[in-house]
């Protein structure tokens, strides 16, 4: 039994290792770009809301928390702690796609959504007006593809907590927990990167 | 892998962590250091995620095998961001050459 685990923790770690690449590549493609156009990045990251992006990183690191007590109390046989826990961690997850989404709407409504909504006249700053759509294109890419791994793993958790309800797990046997957690902490590790990449860059720049 | 069972004062303790470096991250960033406020950006998330990944994700605690294989994903992914970065900035060293 433990060596199944171990087994399919390595195998779970080898799927995050071609999602560290799938992220990877859109991380160095905003890495090249953010060096072409440093000022215009800065300057257009300041429409970005850095408030709504901070309470998200929380909201995550909370629903990791209890993810990872989740994770521990399968381990140690606690069938309703482990219920709660999922309950929360699903909660927290969809806590942050509501936020994301009020902040999707805002980007519709300051139409700085590229090529469907693009109101170049917005920007103050008419010289980046090109430039900021390319890291617009970056911040919905990145996110868009968060969020979407955010639906997916409520999506997992959703059937984890019905596994967990119909008693399929004990002290012995709790491998789905383990990996979907292995995953939903993943998730949130590309989230810490994406908030400071995308919301941060331009709070103390005068640009 | 069969290891202790984490004690939950040690998850908690994580959290609140990772809770006041998120905080100081988005402090960080209202002061202008220059190109050391991305430095310092990138910083605090590596420690983020390191800590997540050792204790939250329990590699601390797993078989060598997969030590090896969570590390070889940051190395190729350093490999990807490096050679990248590496090919456009020789670039533009090259054009500043022919400038002269």
């Amino acid at each position: 039994m433990e060596q199944q685990l171990d087994s399919a923790t390595l195998g779970m770690w080898v799927f995050l290792l071609t999602e560290i690449m799938f992220f990877g590549g859109m991380f160095g493609a905003y890495t090249v770009y953010r060096n072409l156009y440093p000022d215009a990045f800065a300057s257009t990251s300041k429409h970005m809301n850095a408030f709504y992006g901070g309470l998200n990183t929380l909201v995550l690191i909370v629903s990791s928390l209890t993810m990872a007590m989740a994770v521990r109390s399968a381990r140690v046989g606690a069938q309703k702690a482990l219920q709660i826990f999922l309950i929360l961690t699903i909660f927290f997850g969809l806590c942050f796609l509501g936020v994301k989404g009020f902040e999707y709407h805002e980007h519709w409504v300051e139409q700085t959504v590229p090529f469907w909504n693009w109101d170049a006249h917005y920007f103050g700053e008419p010289q980046f007006a090109q430039q900021a759509q390319i890291l617009f294109c970056f911040y919905f890419f990145m996110t868009g593809f968060h969020a979407l791994h955010m639906v997916v793993g409520v999506g997992l958790m959703l059937v984890i907590y019905f596994m967990a309800r119909a008693n399929k797990f004990n002290p012995g046997y709790y491998t789905p927990v383990e990996i979907s957690g292995l995953y939903w902490h993943f998730v949130d590790i590309v989230w810490i990167f994406l908030f400071p990449l995308l919301y941060l860059i331009g709070l103390s720049k005068h640009v | 892998m069969s290891h202790p069972i984490t004690p939950v004062r040690t998850y908690v303790t994580i959290w609140v962590i990772l809770t006041v470096m998120t905080i100081t991250t988005y402090l960080v960033a209202q002061i202008d250091l220059g190109p050391f406020n991305t430095v310092v950006a990138l910083m605090i998330a590596f420690f983020k995620m390191s800590l997540v990944v050792m204790f939250f994700m329990e590699v601390r605690r797993e078989r060598p095998l997969t030590k090896v294989f969570v590390f070889a994903g940051f190395f190729f992914l350093l490999i990807l961001l490096g050679l990248t970065m590496g090919d456009y900035v020789s670039r533009g060293w090259q054009a500043l050459g022919s400038m002269w």
